[in-house]
């Protein structure tokens, strides 16, 4: 479960997201949309205590982020590239992250084969330092990287964007799978509305820092969407 | 169109993250390359009055010719590694539409007014000068200079013609020994058989067209080469090497710390710049050659401590200062992945420890030129252990500049801001100063016991040490995660 109170954070005199109450529970497939500066990235930078909110405060699993480093050891998420360390092979950054979660080789190996057509091939024994992979496999290498370990809470940033549309695909499957167990929590944001209605049980719209719609996913709601960010 | 590449680079110039950095850096960066024009017009003012004296019984002009092969050839060794031909600028270009030759001609000539190639003017203009002053005729010494000029051009565009193999800087670094050697231990008079050739440019004016024909051949030579590929695919792109896996499973000895050593391993040896610095770091064991052999310095026994702290502590100057800007590029994922700050920074110190104790044991053998060396460096490694390395890693915490691996090393300022000098005065200032304190005030021995001793303190508090830079960096943690998302700082 987390709980959002009063969260803003302020850039100067600018308020980039003011969230008053938002409630996740546990099991939820959750979609964040909006536009460009809509304060997607910042609600996860906030959740990850990556940057300090101007008020208020992220409660997840009863551990408050920005008090305590207690959520880390079921917390898993990629935002960018930036949570990819560009000098080792996709292999060593899956191990070395499973050292951080309690997982030995053979475990991650285990984790890996599931994943094999997602990789296509192109991740697992290429000989290639993440640095020098394309775009989307870095993406792909790391969107796995946040399986690892079992995590509670998985949060994706824009995991579609840069994808090849089999992958893209791939990860939607692999994303309900996940949140058909009920204890996992996911939460993932997207331009792309048609997968976020796909994948998630619930979307809330964010528009300048602000919730503006929060919908349980039905057959409308790809429409409700459409006709909202149409304007 | 040339006047648009001009304003181009003149944007570049002044819009590159270098002049956006700290006013401090830049008044010492301006500094610093004020002193080396100041120093090489200096020497080559001076130069023709030093070969006078040096060799009273031949012309200066004659001792410089001798010497130029040497000149080119070290320079051709240096700008090696220093100078790039810059074609991953022209990428964006390529789309619009501008003659491939058009590009081709502004990349190379940029490259030509390069200041690699200012440098070994503002060494020989001043001494054509003094030669003018000496009465030599003009005509002569300004077509010299042509031809010198000339020759640095052809460096120049040489340097981009061989620069593709690493097999060329070997040759080039061979010849250089073995000319040298053939000279030194005169087997075959090297000087004396290009001295006449390069002299010739001075004696007869006319040759000055040799120099400047060479020139303008390895500038087309170089056209040709370039313009036939400008590709993405072909020059332009870069280069990925292999990854080379490595079994690093000793380091599970390490218990949790192990996992961070591992990377630590990776990161410095898969880097250029963390590379670098470790053989920078070995190189200055050879420091002490230099010193200890050195009469001067034989009774001045506070400049050991010096020495001592210096050597025993590269590494942890060299590298600690920028912990943690090294793992900027990835300092976000490390902040939300399961990882405890502490054992973050406990794999950090033991590292360093590894670094300071391996150095230690390299200046081992300087226990040549006296024991109180051996016993100086013996209590500066203690102190480096125990104090030094706290000290580090406290003042780490001040770093948000990031930090990325994969630029070159030469002459790589990034990540560097105030912090980085004021880091300077307690590592090596503080030990030289009590070393110097204790040795006036009681003995040498007295000296390098109270340096151990406080290393001794140091280690006891080591734990206690810890949690506060822990708590010290979680506090931080924000204001650096922004500063090394960054690109430009």
């Amino acid at each position: 479960m987390i709980i959002t109170e009063n969260l803003s954070k302020k850039y100067g005199s600018q308020t980039v997201l003011n969230i008053e109450s938002l409630e996740i529970p546990k099991g939820q497939s959750f979609g964040l949309v909006g536009n460009n500066g809509a304060g997607k990235t910042t609600f996860f930078s906030l959740l990850l205590d990556l940057i300090q909110p101007t008020s208020g405060h992220i409660i997840n699993n009863d551990v408050q982020v920005n008090k305590s480093e207690g959520w880390k050891p079921f917390t898993s998420s990629f935002i960018d590239e930036s949570f990819l360390i560009g000098y080792l092979t996709p292999e060593e950054y899956f191990y070395f992250v499973g050292d951080l979660r309690g997982r030995n080789k053979a475990d991650v190996d285990a984790l890996l084969s599931t994943f094999e057509d997602f990789f296509h091939g192109e991740i697992l024994g290429q000989k290639k330092y993440l640095r020098d992979l394309s775009k989307g496999n870095q993406k792909k290498a790391g969107i796995v990287a946040s399986f690892i370990g079992n995590p509670e809470v998985v949060i994706l940033d824009e995991p579609f964007a840069n994808l090849d549309p089999t992958t893209q695909i791939r990860l939607k499957e692999i994303i309900k799978e996940l949140a058909a167990k009920n204890e996992v929590t996911v939460l993932v944001s997207s331009h792309d509305l048609i997968h976020v209605t796909e994948v998630c049980e619930r979307i809330v719209v964010l528009n300048k820092g602000e919730i503006v719609k929060d919908i349980q996913t039905s057959a409308e709601t790809l429409k409700e969407l459409e006709t909202f960010f149409a304007g | 169109m040339f006047k648009r590449f001009i304003n181009l680079q003149w944007k570049s110039f002044f819009r590159s993250s270098s002049f956006g950095k700290g006013l401090a850096l830049k008044i010492v960066m301006i500094f610093f390359g004020m002193y080396m024009i100041g120093a090489l017009m200096f020497v080559g003012g001076f130069l023709y009055e030093i070969l006078r004296k040096t060799f009273p019984d031949q012309s200066p002009m004659w001792v410089l010719s001798g010497y130029l092969v040497y000149w080119i050839l070290i320079e051709l060794f240096f700008r090696y590694f220093l100078q790039k031909l810059p074609v991953m600028d022209i990428k964006p270009l390529l789309s619009f539409p501008i003659k491939k030759s058009t590009i081709t001609h502004y990349i190379l000539g940029r490259s030509g007014v390069s200041g690699y190639n200012l440098l070994a003017l503002f060494f020989f203009i001043p001494f054509g000068i003094v030669l003018l002053l000496h009465g030599y005729p003009v005509l002569n010494v300004v077509l010299w200079l042509v031809s010198i000029s000339s020759i640095v051009l052809c460096i120049n565009y040489v340097n981009f013609l061989v620069n593709k193999s690493d097999k060329a800087l070997g040759i080039i670094g061979g010849i250089i020994v073995i000319l040298y050697g053939l000279d030194y231990f005169q087997i075959v008079p090297v000087k004396d058989f290009f001295g006449p050739i390069f002299h010739g440019l001075y004696e007869y004016p006319i040759t000055a067209l040799i120099p400047i024909v060479m020139a303008v051949s390895a500038y087309a030579l170089n056209y040709k080469l370039l313009k036939n590929k400008l590709f993405l695919d072909a020059s332009l792109k870069t280069k990925t090497k292999d990854a080379k896996t490595s079994d690093l499973s000793w380091t599970k000895r390490f218990g949790d710390m192990g996992t961070f050593l591992q990377l630590d391993l990776k990161m410095i040896w898969r880097n250029k710049r963390t590379k670098a610095q470790v053989f920078i770091s070995l190189l200055f064991v050879f420091y002490g050659l230099i010193f200890y052999t050195q009469e001067v310095y034989a009774n001045m026994i506070p400049m050991f401590a010096f020495m001592g702290i210096f050597m025993t502590g590269i590494f942890l100057t060299n590298f600690g200062q920028f912990i943690p800007a090294w793992d900027s590029g990835y300092y976000s994922m490390m902040m939300a992945q399961n990882i405890p700050l502490r054992k973050y920074l406990e794999s950090k110190a033991s590292l360093i420890s590894v670094s300071v104790v391996a150095m230690f044991l390299l200046t081992i053998p300087y226990v040549y030129f006296g024991w109180e060396a051996l016993a100086i460096n013996f209590g500066s490694a203690i102190y480096n252990l125990g104090v030094n390395i706290p000290v580090i890693l406290f003042f780490g915490s001040f770093n948000k500049k990031r930090i990325d691996l994969d630029k070159s090393p030469f002459g790589n300022m990034q990540g560097t801001s105030a912090t980085q000098f004021l880091i300077m005065l307690p590592v090596l200032g503080l030990p030289i100063l009590i070393f110097t304190g204790a040795y006036y005030l009681i003995s040498m021995e007295a000296a390098v016991i109270l340096l151990s001793l406080l290393g001794v303190i140091g280690f006891a508090l080591k734990n206690y040490l810890l949690d506060r830079i822990t708590e010290q960096y979680r506090k931080k943690k924000y204001g650096m995660i922004a500063g090394f998302k960054e690109k430009n700082s």
